[in-house]
């Protein structure tokens, strides 16, 4: 199935708290891109620059990563290390996301852009494929809208709210919880994220920063062997 | 900052972005990496909920967003709709900021 069925579920019921949750979340994203608008000015990016970074890595998480080893005096080379790191969980998520965002090239090549933390997430919410798909597309679109127009008005104004007066930060860890909790319910999807949970706290300390999340992966041997009670 | 060094993270975030759809394509995968590749959004958003949740860059600590993902999880458990789960997790951080 491609995009063209996308119209199918566009009034579909089910679809009605993503809609809501990336109107919310949004909010949270907006506040987030104004003020990475405003640090990478700060750290000496042009106006220009910083839209086309949100354009084109589209990677919060990144970008501010890079722009803060920037801002503080560091080299291009351990801020573009650190940056790739952080960017380097998306190739994980685009193998998870690849058997339900079938389609044609072109439109593979625009989901890839979109393949982030949020999208992946809220597909993952949905229990079918075409739901699930158009959960990936709504929240991957939404956000790419909100982090860019952010971004510009950021970087054009140069002051921002912060984000923590609002505990808007806590807003996406909160939204992530609601979009695996259904995931949660099976056995093997739970000792997954257990084992993901874990590996990620005792990596933190020791390890740059971007390297947790990826070690996290490990959590998916669970998959391996046959389990006749919770097919996956 | 440098176009070159802006053009070339660029590349690089999109690359890893098509990596995974392109390895996997539209391919039909053994059973057994079916199975492990459905269960990477479990174990990556467990782990990124911690690292949001209890991180400082390297450092761990537990502060106000611990209180506020709590919250959320009890209200994701209670079956909240998620943009109340969302609201829920911010607000009670932003609450437990002020009064700190």
């Amino acid at each position: 199935m491609s995009t063209g069925s996308l119209g199918d579920v566009w009034h579909d019921e089910r679809l009605r708290p993503v809609f809501a949750a990336c109107a919310t979340l949004g909010v949270a994203v907006g506040v987030f891109a104004i003020s990475f608008g405003v640090s990478a000015v700060g750290a000496g990016a042009s106006v220009a620059q910083a839209c086309v970074m949100s354009l084109l890595v589209f990677t919060g998480a990144s970008q501010f990563s890079a722009i803060s080893v920037i801002g503080a005096g560091g080299s291009a080379t351990s801020a573009f290390g650190g940056a790739a790191l952080l960017a380097a969980r998306n190739a994980v998520y685009g193998l998870a996301m690849a058997p339900h965002l079938q389609g044609s090239l072109s439109t593979r090549l625009v989901a890839a852009q979109l393949t982030i933390d949020e999208s992946t997430a809220m597909a993952t919410s949905q229990d079918d494929g075409a739901h699930r798909r158009a959960a990936f597309w709504i929240t991957g679109l939404s956000v790419y809208l909100f982090w860019n127009v952010g971004t510009l008005i950021g970087a054009l104004l140069g002051s921002a709210i912060d984000p923590t007066t609002y505990g808007l930060d806590a807003a996406f860890p909160a939204a992530f919880v609601a979009m695996v909790w259904p995931q949660l319910l099976r056995r093997r999807s739970a000792m997954a994220a257990g084992i993901g949970a874990t590996i990620c706290l005792v990596l933190i300390p020791f390890t740059p920063v971007g390297v947790p999340i990826l070690c996290a992966a490990l959590g998916v041997v669970v998959g391996i062997p046959k389990d006749r009670q919770d097919p996956t | 900052m440098s176009w070159i060094f802006v053009l070339t993270l660029a590349a690089t975030a999109y690359g890893f972005k098509v990596l995974g759809l392109v390895l996997v394509g539209e391919r039909r995968l053994p059973g057994v990496l079916d199975r492990c590749l459905a269960l990477i959004p479990a174990a990556l958003i467990a782990a990124l909920v911690m690292k949001d949740t209890f991180s400082v860059g390297q450092h761990l600590q537990i502060d106000a967003r611990a209180a506020g993902v709590g919250a959320a999880v009890i209200a994701a458990w209670r079956r909240a709709p998620l943009i109340v789960v969302i609201i829920v997790g911010a607000a009670v951080t932003a609450a437990l900021r002020v009064v700190s």
